[in-house]
């Protein structure tokens, strides 16, 4: 056997190796969104994702309310009063935070920065009982705006998100700023008119992980919303789950499919600016 | 003051202009000060406290980090969340490297398979895929009619203690796809005259990937090692969703317990004492895997 034959075999292995471990991790997906199709009977008894008796039970089941008082529509309603501002506050915060550290030079700098990066590193799981007392204290559990949730976002809470911006910026050449200072720039024109459209790609990514990650946070509202009329998606999901006793698969997952085509939506919309925002934030560090 | 040039401006006006800068990143360190540090600093105090969420604070001492350490509920908690750690953060990263090794190559649609790799990923988190993920492995699922299918016999995935564990581990490791794009483009940064060189001195493309492409690629390695290992030990949708601990406790990860303390149980002080052991167990790790950096973490700009 030659070299280009055994060139070819390789190739043609590695694509079956890809073929087949993508098929693997994607399979229960598609599963997924047949089974919501499927009569109960049938979701468990065939592996196909088709169905010859395809039936829009489940859907219409998924309709149901929760006690009357939430249903999946409002859950999701729900979740993106709470999503949307906290995506927009984190953008707005952390990009300031991310031009101070990442322009200027000031008294503590430094040591203010090795604590930004320290508190990447510190666990959620430390901080839920102590913010949870905390806000407890202000009132903020169960606020009918959930607070607890979205306050925090204001003051560059999600640090990482200020770590990937100052990575970014660190790649826009100073000279921009220099020559919009000599045009008469202050420094927040300088950020508006000059940095901002910099960092556009950058901001853009940090706006869709934030997205993704509130929409599917589970915590956050398992412990600051208790008033079943302001469930989000993710309390409403795990609840019609409970709320069944392993009959009724295919409202179940048709609840679960709903509840996530928002994100899927923006996913495949999206998809390179994820991809290009996870490797801006570690590798060019 | 009024005996300076009015031209020259003030020491303090100076300085004001020096620190410029600090106006911005104001919001953070308010939000710092108020959100983390404040927190933080509490629940060290509350950990040696009694304090209950409705009855107060009534004895000061050490008695919640004595009951960590002797109750055989905590400790196997411990034992299981290490576990968990052990399994999950190796075999996400080892399939994360090869499968980012194979789309190193030419492969024809690497944006495709990105994509298909990175899904699960991006909605892995929510609750959504928990559900999904108890459909596939329940005694009647998915995955047992595969089995049952091929004319094997059904497993209790999440019944039996002994598999329920790696099953929650399996749907993090099932999320490889964001290590995989880091892999990736660290990879593409790896020059290709080495290989080349390599090639030309004989070597075998195994012998390339753990002489050459390993060690330049370290960098990230320690980045993915050390920021999903920080996730693994905090893990709490998967098993509180999908197997509520059970069965028998075997799935119960310490984050769980912090969560019954403090929310079902509202022993805010004994979950704030739990919280700080795990703290203390993170960053020890974190710790020694930064000082370990200089042993096998390869920098291309070291002097």
């Amino acid at each position: 056997m030659n070299y280009t034959q055994r060139q070819k075999i390789g190739t043609v292995v590695k694509y079956i190796i890809l073929i087949l471990v993508g098929f693997v991790m994607i399979y229960p997906l598609i599963w997924m969104v047949g089974a919501t199709f499927k009569t109960n009977n049938e979701i468990f008894s065939s592996l196909s994702p088709f169905t010859a008796h395809p039936t829009l039970d489940g859907y219409k089941n998924a309709m149901n309310d929760y006690g009357g008082k939430i249903n999946l529509f409002k859950s999701m309603v729900n979740t993106y009063s709470y999503v949307l501002p906290k995506v927009l506050f984190t953008v707005i915060s952390c990009t300031l935070t991310a031009y101070g550290f990442g322009r200027f030079k000031f008294v503590g700098r430094n040591a203010l920065f090795s604590i930004l990066m320290a508190t990447l590193f510190l666990p959620q799981v430390v901080m839920n009982v102590p913010q949870f007392i905390l806000y407890n204290s202000f009132g903020w559990v169960d606020s009918p705006i959930y607070l607890p949730l979205i306050i925090p976002s204001l003051f560059a809470f999600d640090t990482y998100f200020v770590f990937m911006l100052i990575q970014f910026l660190r790649g826009i050449p100073r000279e921009l700023d220099e020559a919009a200072t000599i045009d008469g720039c202050n420094a927040f024109q300088t950020l508006i008119l000059v940095i901002c459209p910099m960092l556009k790609p950058a901001i853009v990514s940090c706006a869709l992980f934030q997205f993704m990650w509130s929409s599917n946070d589970y915590m956050g509202p398992l412990l600051y919303v208790k008033d079943p009329t302001r469930y989000p998606a993710t309390i409403f999901v795990k609840l019609s789950m409970d709320a069944d006793t392993g009959f009724d698969w295919n409202r179940v997952l048709a609840v679960s499919l709903i509840s996530i085509i928002p994100s899927l939506v923006v996913f495949f919309c999206a998809q390179n600016q994820f991809i290009d925002g996870i490797s801006a934030g570690s590798v060019k560090g | 003051m009024a005996s300076k040039n009015v031209n020259e401006p003030s020491k303090f006006k100076l300085f004001c202009r020096k620190n410029f800068g600090f106006l911005f990143i104001l919001v953070w360190l308010v939000g710092f000060l108020i959100f983390r540090l404040y927190p933080f600093i509490s629940s060290f105090v509350y950990s040696f406290s009694d304090f209950h969420l409705f009855n107060g604070i009534k004895n000061w001492g050490l008695m919640n980090y004595q009951e960590i350490f002797s109750n055989k509920k905590i400790m196997s908690s411990l034992g299981i969340t290490f576990s968990y750690a052990f399994i999950t953060v190796p075999l996400k990263l080892v399939f994360a490297l090869f499968i980012a090794y194979i789309l190193n190559y030419k492969i024809k649609g690497v944006n495709f398979f990105r994509t298909a790799y990175y899904i699960p990923s991006i909605l892995g988190g929510s609750v959504a895929i928990a559900v999904l993920w108890k459909a596939l492995f329940r005694d009647e699922g998915l995955i047992n009619a595969i089995i049952r299918a091929f004319g094997g016999q059904g497993v209790n995935w999440l019944s039996d203690p002994d598999y329920a564990l790696f099953i929650i581990s399996l749907l993090r490791v099932w999320q490889f796809g964001s290590a995989m794009v880091l892999f990736l483009a660290a990879l593409k940064g790896v020059p290709q005259d080495l290989y080349e060189a390599a090639t030309i001195d004989g070597a075998s493309k195994a012998r390339q990937f753990f002489s050459i492409t390993v060690p330049l690629i370290t960098p990230v390695v320690f980045y993915n090692l050390v920021t999903q290992l920080c996730q693994a030990f905090q893990e709490f949708n998967g098993p509180y969703i999908i197997t509520q601990g059970g069965p028998r406790g075997a799935t119960t990860l310490f984050s769980l317990l912090i969560y019954n303390r403090a929310f079902k149980m509202n022993e805010m002080g004994m979950a704030s004492a739990m919280a700080w052991v795990l703290f203390v167990i993170v960053m020890v790790l974190s710790l020694i895997a930064f000082l370990s950096q200089k042993f096998w973490v390869y920098y291309g700009d070291e002097k």
